[in-house]
């Protein structure tokens, strides 16, 4: 029982790791990013690619590879998505807007990858020691991902509820108009949340490519588990999107120990749609309409 | 009135059709053997493809060119590739063929990776009189189905052969008292999975067995701790997993963690990787899987230092299909310079009666099947060998019980 | 007017005649190639006629597509083949009015995740009890349909889906879809039974869907849940309407047609770059086409019309 508790914390927070960066991304910045996964698996092949060829340490790869994340999506949000938040006039145009134009970069960055390192699966072993923890046996580069997860999703909370910047960019999520009045600048907010989002994805991909095998093409899983959790916790929540991830990860684990492994996914989207006709807004999230 | 508009529509559409993706200029009959295939460049297959299929395709045109070509009577002639991404997908692949065939007009075609796609495809090879060496699909009905397309060989055979030959070396090693009754299996909910445990699960009770853990997780399960955590309780002392290449990975990562270690650990596909030897290491020692091959054979060596010399980033083939995959095209070869000339339903007919010079040995079909199959391997000091069924030559004889987990 | 609308129904009749007689005049590709463009049409079609005036983006599609190839999966070598359709069109009706009654209330944004998340639930029960009960993954469809049957039966479907979305656009539903569309507290205060308006149009366009997946699946020979349950089906039928312009009943096929054509034109010209190069034209299209298909369309005859009239004067 403990085990499986264990466990499926660990996956749980592994889930909200993955999927804070799109909450910020998709609940402040409005862009429902389609290609997010394909970013994900690209700082897993960074860090593959520093690891194996520079004997670089993945958690110190992380220093490099954060930033580039925050660039790279600070670029991309200027470049390719400003046209379109300017040319969009209401909210569902640009989702709309945002679907195609991120379903299209998910073909580039899958094809960039595609180039550089082929189809083949990838897995490198780092830190896959156990560790004891009251008694259960766990791995470290899971334990080390989940602590991260936990430590980011909170301080990141704090940074939004107790900051100056924290709080105009929760006042662009809640209302990007209203925002404007109170001087906001909503364009460099979004466009730093969808920064932010970038690093953070960048840091989930390095982390979990410590423990799991990934392929070009497996990006696509990652942006829907992400956006499950999202939606599940409510957009634009990283609290929820913590609370939802460990929901998850508990309900997948609790499930293969003592029901059947089987249905660990069945039950991880009943749960997910269960909570969307109680709360259509998600479990942190405010009612839009 | 229809008839001529009809035919100016359809007209139209060929004009169109040809324009867009133009034949350029008709290939001189001589000049060249037209060899088109359609792959999974990218979606879920393309792992797979890109470690066991693509490279061999490759390394084989290379070196058919370079000699001058394929012998056809007393010349040779060069090979010109036709190639497609069929995204994974059995619409996109059934549709490549179509094109090769009816558009390119191919001389030859090779077949696509994993058993749906060669399923979705066999019934327009078969149609269009094509030889299918299908080299990387298991499927249970494949004697079935070398009837029902006299076209297709299935050079991977049956799951259930693969299922009773491990639980042979099973019975056999208990007999000689290396291990014990208990058995743990799990297996991945798909295709492959369920054909493999629901092959194994009457096979292990025949041969009275204990099933102690007998259980299906989904594609994709991305933390498999809870299953080994439940398996390593129950202390079996075979652990069978019909897994696919991530799971395959994680299983025995999690199993090195919880120093799960009993005296038989199999896992499924992607086991043969090289992959697998270069992720764990020492660690892979011991290590039961599907597939294998005999490493210390001179043409296997041969091969296995051409192809690292030919793959992109020097990589190593697959220790199962690969192999398998590079013999079915030489057998292709041997029988199209045997026949002499395009003539496929030659080649069908020699494919079908002539005997091969593999670098899996010499293979003959019986039925359309090959009588010989690799079914068990296991890593020893760093190469993937076949240890059953052990009348193969070159069967290594199984290191049981499997040494413990090293850290790494 | 009237002269001019029969001409456009002549047109359509003759176009009609010439598409029912394409497979006597075409090879195999072409014909196969004229398979997924119908596919797609009626998927995109069929997508539009909810989505387009409620503007709830659904990403069910394989959903209802897989429902209705399992179905051939599992009952085609038993029963009648027409018996097998309508099996299929009754099993994807009960799932979407189960499914509508549970999910119109979400408000869009989550309908979208909702949905998807709907289909794989569905692939991974079908999963689980393949594997639990009925113990065979992966059923083999020996069914005798050739392609030229395929074919027509998706051209009858097209021309269904275009009658009956022409049909609801003129009846009373379509009139209270488009105002909840606009409102739906608006319409509500109308008088306008939301629920109904919206599960019945969800479930029309989910027969669809189901249909296309049974008529598609003797293509195949073997049924998978992966091949079945594709989720980039759901994408596909997404962005094809969407660029075509879900607001109008052709302008999903407008979306559908080119894009089927542009993959099949970069997976034959450049099969080892495709994916790229599609990214980057998908960009260029997001770019160059703000409003669809449709809405160049529209533009071009904002732009011709008072011209139009001119010359009409004069004449």
């Amino acid at each position: 029982m403990t085990n499986a508790i264990f466990t499926g914390l660990m996956l749980g927070g592994m889930y909200a790791l993955i999927a804070m960066g799109l909450t910020l991304q998709y609940g402040v910045a409005r862009i429902m990013n389609l290609s997010y996964g394909e970013f994900l698996v690209a700082a897993a092949f960074s860090s593959y690619w520093l690891f194996t060829g520079w004997a670089l340490n993945p958690l110190l790869g992380l220093a490099l590879v954060i930033p580039a994340g925050f660039g790279v999506s600070l670029l991309l949000y200027r470049v390719l998505l400003t046209p379109l938040v300017r040319r969009a006039r209401t909210r569902g145009a640009l989702e709309v807007d945002s679907i195609l134009a991120t379903f299209g970069m998910m073909f580039i960055v899958q094809g960039i990858m595609l180039s550089m390192f082929g189809g083949a699966y990838f897995s490198y072993s780092f830190l896959a020691i156990p560790v004891s923890l009251f008694g259960e046996i766990l791995a470290l580069n899971r334990l080390i991902a989940f602590g991260l997860a936990v430590a980011v999703g909170l301080a990141l909370y704090l940074a939004l509820t107790r900051t100056r910047l924290g709080t105009s960019i929760r006042a662009v999520a809640v209302d990007p108009m209203a925002a404007q009045l109170v001087a906001i600048d909503v364009v460099r907010t979004s466009a730093f949340a969808f920064a932010l989002g970038g690093a953070l994805v960048a840091a989930a991909g390095v982390l979990i490519s410590m423990f799991l095998t990934f392929s070009a093409s497996s990006g696509v899983i990652f942006t829907m588990k992400a956006l499950i959790v999202v939606v599940m916790g409510g957009v634009g929540n990283l609290l929820g999107c913590l609370v939802a991830g460990l929901a998850l990860g508990l309900s997948e684990s609790l499930v293969a120990t003592f029901v059947d492994p089987g249905l660990t996914l069945a039950v991880n989207f009943a749960l997910f749609l269960g909570v969307l006709l109680v709360k259509p807004a998600g479990l942190f999230g405010r009612a839009q309409r | 009135m229809g008839s001529s508009v009809t035919r100016f529509a359809a007209g139209l559409l060929a004009v169109t059709g040809a324009a867009l993706f133009a034949a350029d200029g008709p290939a001189l009959a001589q000049s060249s053997v037209k060899i088109g295939y359609a792959l999974s460049r990218t979606g879920p297959n393309a792992g797979g493809a890109a470690v066991t299929t693509l490279p061999n395709y490759e390394m084989w045109v290379k070196e058919v060119n370079a000699a001058g070509g394929l012998k056809l009577g007393d010349k040779r002639v060069p090979i010109e590739v036709v190639q497609y991404d069929d995204r994974s997908s059995a619409e996109e692949a059934a549709r490549s063929l179509e094109r090769l065939i009816t558009q390119d007009k191919v001389d030859f075609i090779l077949p696509p990776w994993g058993t749906g796609l060669n399923l979705a495809v066999g019934p327009i090879l078969n149609k269009a009189g094509y030889p299918h060496l299908a080299s990387t699909a298991v499927t249970d009905r494949a004697p079935e189905l070398a009837k029902r397309w006299p076209n297709s060989f299935w050079l991977l055979g049956t799951s259930a052969g693969a299922a009773n030959t491990l639980v042979d070396l099973l019975v056999k090693l208990r007999t000689e008292g290396k291990i014990g009754d208990t058995v743990a299996m799990v297996s991945v909910a798909d295709g492959f999975g369920i054909d493999l445990s629901g092959a194994a699960r009457p096979a292990l009770a025949k041969a009275n067995f204990k099933l102690a853990y007998d259980k299906t997780y989904p594609v994709g399960t991305q933390d498999l701790s809870p299953i080994v955590n439940e398996v390593k309780a129950l202390n079996p002392d075979v652990f069978i997993a019909f897994s696919y290449p991530p799971d395959t990975l994680g299983l025995t990562e999690q199993a090195r963690i919880a120093s799960f270690n009993p005296k038989i650990f199999y896992t499924g596909v992607g086991t043969a990787f090289p992959l697998f030897k270069q992720k764990f290491g020492a660690n892979a020692q011991g290590v039961m899987g599907i597939g294998g091959w005999s490493g210390d054979s001179a043409p296997i060596k041969d091969y296995l230092a051409r192809h690292k010399a030919s793959a992109a980033n020097g990589a190593e083939p697959d220790r199962w299909a690969s192999a398998v995959t590079y013999a079915s095209l030489q057998m292709l070869q041997q029988a199209i310079e045997r026949v002499g000339k395009i003539d496929r339903e030659a080649v069908i007919k020699d494919l079908q009666t002539g005997t091969f010079d593999t670098i899996i040995g010499k293979v003959k079909f019986e039925n359309n099947l090959p009588t010989k199959y690799w079914w068990v391997g296991q890593w020893q000091d760093g190469e993937f060998y076949g240890v059953a069924p052990a009348t193969n030559e070159g069967a290594r004889t199984p290191v049981i019980p499997k040494p413990a987990w090293k850290a790494p | 007017m009237s002269a001019m609308r029969l001409a456009a129904a002549l047109a359509a009749c003759a176009g009609l005649a010439v598409l029912a007689l394409l497979p006597t005049y075409v090879d195999a590709y072409y014909l196969a190639l004229a398979i997924g463009l119908l596919q797609f049409t009626v998927l995109a079609t069929a997508w539009g006629l909810f989505s387009g005036p409620t503007r709830y983006v659904s990403l069910a599609t394989t959903a209802f597509f897989g429902v209705g190839a399992y179905t051939v999966a599992v009952l085609g070598e038993l029963l009648h083949w027409p018996l097998v359709l309508l099996i299929a069109t009754a099993i994807g009706a009960v799932m979407a009015v189960v499914v509508g009654l549970s999910t119109l209330r979400l408000s869009g944004l989550h309908f979208v995740i909702f949905t998807f998340g709907l289909a794989e639930l569905i692939r991974q029960l079908v999963i689980w009890f393949e594997v639990n009960k009925s113990r065979v993954l992966g059923r083999y469809v020996f069914v005798d349909i050739t392609q030229k049957d395929i074919y027509w039966q998706l051209l009858v479907l097209a021309v269904a889906v275009f009658v009956i979305g022409w049909l609801i656009a003129r009846s009373r539903l379509g009139f209270a879809l488009r105002i909840i569309g606009e409102d739906e507290t608006v319409a509500k205060h109308c008088g306008i039974n939301v629920t109904v308006a919206k599960v019945t149009l969800f479930t029309i366009s989910a027969v669809f869907m189901t249909l296309v997946g049974a008529i598609m699946a003797p293509r195949w020979t073997y049924i998978e849940p992966s091949i079945a349950f594709n989720a980039t089906i759901s994408f596909e039928v997404v962005i094809m309407a969407l660029l075509g312009g879900a607001h109008r009943l052709w302008g999903p096929a407008l979306g559908a047609i080119p894009l089927t054509l542009l993959f099949e034109f970069l997976a034959a010209r450049f099969p080892t770059a495709s994916t790229l190069i599609m990214g980057v034209i998908f960009l260029l299209i997001v770019y160059a086409l703000p409003a669809g298909v449709v809405g160049l369309w529209d533009n071009f005859r904002r732009q011709w019309r008072p011209q139009r009239v001119e010359q009409g004067a004069k004449a």
